[in-house]
């Protein structure tokens, strides 16, 4: 943090945190300005992180695009990579002649990805934000989890970070012979840590102070900001699009949908950061839960080519050469909240807009409405609880 | 007793700078701080380096939040044009001896986003030096660990006197599908094809 002007006393001081902060999650610039301890304004400054992902997915044909869905949000990229494959199936089905059947082996392996992703993105939101306040210990147990899901991504597709599986049709590989062996045992392990990170951080006095009453966001003002994920429901809207709008496979699942409740106690408010914390160990703990139904109705491996669409993927490499015209909308339930694509089709093999819509951005748009009155060493807690990832506001 | 050393006559026989510039050398090698700048997907294969499993604190590389504070800038991730210019501050911030690794084929090169994007920088190393290139998108931990071991035998040679070793080292064996080479030049982005 560096002080751009030291003003005379009774003024206004302006803080210019980022680009390059470890609390800001990447590199984000927040313009700080203080009447002492006080925040009396915040504006965010994006675009430090912008890549055109956008215009890219104008250039480049539909299935290439996959791989650039990964770097919109490397935090989760799987669930990245299905809401892209989502979009563009649902602009095939636009077209009834177009007959696209997701293998229900595929549909089973992408809720798993999803969820585990879901597990080891919320690890690193948890961690950090813990790290923000001040502890830098969890951040270690989260990340010593998180590589235990890198290694099932590994075996899975080859990548521990971005990881191009999920793929239009399907997924890229079928699950290998020995995966619901080893995400049965990572599920267990987790458990265990997870009562560890509970007594680490979520029962701790100093933590739960730090966060208890602040910038608590209202129900109503968390829809007119528009905010997603974890972050509205920790302001206790029963939102969560994995139940509301199902699809692929959770609507089978039946999603059970945590919202914040005061979890801080009497000093608490409804919809502070402590909140927004405990709703994220709580999808956790679903997310847990999901794994364990999934890997229970995952149909046997397919034979080889016994039946065409009874592996891991349907083939839509015809569909994509000629894609109907039109547009379409498809938003799933990321772990930073909804991630929407729209796409424009032109009826040829390279889409003609690509838009995306993702959690992060919105909730960067609150920052100045819930920091102004706020302490200056709770932006970090504030930024944290959010959990932002910069790749997805900037894009 | 032991016989003692007799220094000869000349006079870098007699004044041991040498062996004092060999002692912090060994002492920066082995405390090499580095920059907790991470600015896109590396930056996250930068923390998991820094956790449990990589633990790169056994090779005393602790990260810093403040340049001044640091040896090393580890540049993890995309390099925007809005970003360039606080890149080369951080760089202009550090003290020196300072060393630069460029991580992942975004800082190699501009990677994936070299050809179509309109607003990525194609190579860090065109706006501060770099030292050591990792390829890969991201590259593993044990990558950016194999390019942390040969900085240190460049950190090892270096001498406050001496000429400071210009060309940069290139770890082998990125996996990468976009490729990731340093030094390819381009232009800047090309035009979109439809």
């Amino acid at each position: 943090m560096t002080i751009e002007a030291l003003t005379p006393a009774g003024e206004l001081m302006k803080l210019s945190m980022g680009p390059q902060h470890p609390a800001t999650h990447g590199v984000l610039r927040i313009v700080v300005e203080c009447d002492g301890e006080v925040v009396t304004n915040c504006t965010p400054d994006h675009g430090y992180l912008h890549r055109s992902i956008e215009k890219i997915g104008e250039c480049i044909e539909w299935p290439l695009f996959v791989p650039y869905t990964d770097r919109v949000d490397y935090v989760c990229a799987m669930n990245a990579n299905l809401a892209y494959c989502l979009a563009v199936e649902k602009l095939l089905a636009t077209d009834p002649a177009n007959r696209v059947v997701i293998p229900r082996r595929a549909e089973c392996i992408r809720v798993l990805v999803a969820e585990l992703n879901r597990i080891s993105s919320h690890l690193v939101a948890v961690g950090s934000m813990a790290m923000d306040v001040g502890a830098y210990t969890p951040f270690l147990h989260g990340i010593a989890q998180r590589e235990v899901v890198n290694d099932i991504f590994e075996r899975l597709c080859g990548q521990r970070l971005t990881y191009n599986y999920v793929t239009i049709g399907g997924v890229a590989f079928d699950l290998h012979e020995s995966a619901p062996a080893e995400i049965t045992r990572f599920l267990d392990e987790f458990e265990r840590a997870m009562v560890k990170l509970n007594k680490l951080v979520t029962t701790n006095a100093i933590f739960r102070e730090r966060c208890a009453g602040v910038a608590p966001v209202t129900a109503d003002e968390a829809i007119a900001w528009g905010l997603v994920g974890p972050n509205l429901r920790g302001s206790g809207v029963d939102w969560d699009l994995r139940r509301d709008e199902p699809y692929g496979l959770y609507g089978e699942l039946g999603v059970r949908v945590p919202v914040g409740d005061r979890f801080a106690g009497r000093r608490g408010v409804r919809g502070d950061c402590y909140d927004r914390y405990v709703v994220r160990l709580l999808e956790m703990q679903e997310s847990v839960r999901l794994c364990r139904e999934t890997l229970k109705l995952l149909p046997p491996a397919a034979k080889e080519k016994a039946d065409p669409i009874g592996g891991h993927q349907f083939d839509v490499s015809k569909l994509l050469r000629k894609p109907p015209k039109g547009e379409v909308h498809c938003r799933t339930e990321a772990p930073r909240g909804e991630m929407g694509y729209f796409l424009v089709s032109d009826g040829t093999k390279v889409p003609y807009r690509v838009r995306v819509r993702t959690g992060s951005f919105s909730a960067a748009g609150i920052f100045h409405r819930v920091m102004r009155g706020a302490f200056l060493a709770d932006v970090v807690a504030i930024i944290g609880s959010f959990d932002v990832v910069v790749p997805e506001i900037d894009r | 007793m032991a016989e003692p050393i007799r220094p000869g006559n000349a006079l870098d026989e007699q004044i041991h700078l040498t062996a004092v510039d060999e002692f912090l050398a060994w002492g920066k090698e082995h405390s090499l701080f580095y920059l907790l700048f991470a600015t896109a997907c590396c930056g996250i294969e930068l923390m998991q380096a820094g956790g449990p499993r990589y633990d790169v604190d056994r090779l005393g590389m602790i990260p810093r939040a403040t340049p001044r504070q640091a040896d090393l800038m580890i540049v993890a991730g995309t390099i925007t044009h809005k970003m360039a210019s606080r890149v080369r501050t951080l760089w202009e911030q550090m003290s020196e001896p300072r060393w630069v690794v460029s991580m992942g084929s975004c800082a190699n090169s501009g990677g994936p986003f070299s050809k179509w994007s309109y607003s990525v920088l194609n190579g860090v190393d065109k706006y501060i030096p770099v030292d050591v290139y990792i390829p890969g998108c991201p590259p593993r931990p044990e990558a950016l660990i194999d390019g942390v071991m040969a900085l240190r035998e460049r950190v090892r040679r270096y001498r406050t006197s001496g000429e400071r070793d210009a060309t940069p080292y290139l770890v082998a064996g990125g996996d990468c599908a976009f490729g990731g080479h340093p030094g390819k030049d381009d232009g800047s982005g090309g035009e979109p094809k439809r």
